[in-house]
């Protein structure tokens, strides 16, 4: 642990190419595109699912939660290996990890809103696609969040494996400790993403906050019933 | 990889089935202990967290780091204390079963209906006794959903410890790689995929047990 204090606060590696701020850089770049595409797939397959028929709704979302069981490690190397070592061919497996939890927590989202919220907004000649965007989704956000958050952190803390097949970021530096035993740059490495993923996890709870709708919020003064 | 390998190269398996028990023995062990692990912390956690209301949201937000906390660093910073045992493996996972567990222990004991509790207080029941013989019982579904889903993962995450050198089946995908071959790699994932599936199934059928009386 003290190795790993020491080879953090070394300015030597905090410049060139090799820096932290690069290798930082690197890693959140990976992390937000990933995240986009999976929100982009889940997103709009989590609402469509959610006025689907019990039946299929209910065996996509199994299948979405059997995705957890996929050893990601290893799809990433039998990416690598028939891809040819293409770059974005190693992020297809942290998409596939990113997906289902923004899936499944949009369709649940959406299921759990009482269904006289959205008579009452049926009656009031909202069409289809109104109820479906000024609605549902805004109170389906808060459980979207949860699972963006979700997808978000598990995706940091992936991305560092997949530095195994050269993908760099901050795992560069725990796979660099690894192989040529210098214990201080694998566990400052480390240390990076364990701040990293706490600091993505911070700010996913603080923009579920902002994004939820007033109604929903928890404030004192925000009354759920009606007195009388 | 040469264009003329197959992708599956059956005689490499059929050679190596001795390392498979091995390995697949050896991965049961790191992803099973930590959740018996989990669950003996978990339970009691839990239950002071449904029985002290303002226990829970401190709780809630130290489990939800340390499950954001990523393998491979947690594996790499315990490896100086723990070394080559599998407990540089094991006190991750079962840090992360935790974090799933808590919560749905909560939830199963909140869920339970006040006439239920009042009813078996009215019959006698002692707190620990209602605890013991009403409120776990009526959880046991939310707590064994919550099971499911930290036995699959740990499973998956297991082989993220190959690149520790303790990583049960995952050490296949270290293999593949060093060797530039993907038939280690497909077994280890169809081996994975494998123990996670039974595992989930033996879970579905112990909640059945357990729970005679919920509908089918």
């Amino acid at each position: 642990m003290n190795d790993g204090w020491r080879w953090l606060t070394d300015g030597a590696n905090w410049h060139g190419p090799d820096g932290i701020p690069v290798r930082l850089a690197e890693h959140l770049g990976y992390t937000l595109l990933v995240l986009a595409v999976a929100v982009l797939v889940g997103l709009p397959v989590g609402l469509l699912l959610a006025h689907a028929g019990r039946r299929t709704a209910f065996t996509v979302i199994n299948v979405a939660n059997g995705f957890r069981a996929l050893p990601t490690l290893g799809l990433l190397v039998l990416i690598f290996l028939l891809s040819a070592g293409s770059d974005l061919a190693a992020l297809v497996p942290l998409v596939a990890l990113a997906i289902p939890p923004v899936l499944v927590n949009t369709y649940e989202g959406v299921r759990q809103i009482d269904p006289r919220v959205r008579d009452a907004a049926l009656g009031m000649g909202m069409t289809g696609r109104q109820v479906l965007l000024r609605v549902e989704l805004p109170l389906a956000v808060p459980l979207i969040m949860v699972g963006a958050r979700t997808a978000a952190v598990q995706v940091v803390a992936t991305a560092t494996v997949a530095a195994y097949i050269n993908l760099g970021g901050l795992g560069g530096y725990l796979m660099d400790g690894i192989l040529l035993r210098q214990y201080g740059t694998a566990v400052g490495g480390s240390l990076l993403v364990v701040l990293l993923a706490v600091a993505v996890q911070i700010l996913f709870t603080y923009t579920g906050r902002l994004l939820t709708p007033r109604g929903l919020r928890p404030e004192p003064n925000n009354r759920k019933e009606i007195p009388g | 990889m040469n264009e003329d390998e197959p992708l599956v190269r059956w005689d490499w398996i059929h050679e190596h089935y001795g390392l498979f028990g091995d390995l697949t023995v050896e991965h049961l062990k790191l992803s099973l202990l930590p959740v018996l692990l989990g669950l003996l912390v978990a339970v009691p956690l839990g239950v002071l967290c449904a029985r002290w209301r303002g226990l829970y949201p401190p709780v809630l937000t130290a489990v939800n780091i340390l499950y954001s906390l990523p393998s491979l660093a947690l594996f790499l910073v315990l490896l100086d204390y723990t070394g080559l045992s599998i407990w540089t493996v094991a006190i991750p996972l079962t840090l992360y079963t935790l974090a799933v567990l808590v919560p749905n222990v909560v939830d199963g004991l909140r869920q339970v209906p006040d006439t239920t509790r009042q009813a078996a207080t009215a019959m006698g029941y002692t707190p620990l006794r209602r605890l013991v013989a009403v409120e776990l019982p009526i959880a046991v579904p939310v707590i064994i959903a919550g099971l499911r889903v930290a036995t699959v993962s740990n499973i998956s995450l297991v082989s993220v410890g190959a690149l520790v050198g303790i990583g049960g089946l995952g050490s296949l995908f270290k293999t593949g790689f060093d060797l530039q071959f993907t038939t280690p790699v497909l077994a280890g994932i169809v081996l994975i995929i494998i123990l996670a599936v039974l595992f989930d199934l033996a879970l579905v059928l112990l909640q059945r047990l357990l729970t005679p009386w919920s509908p089918r």
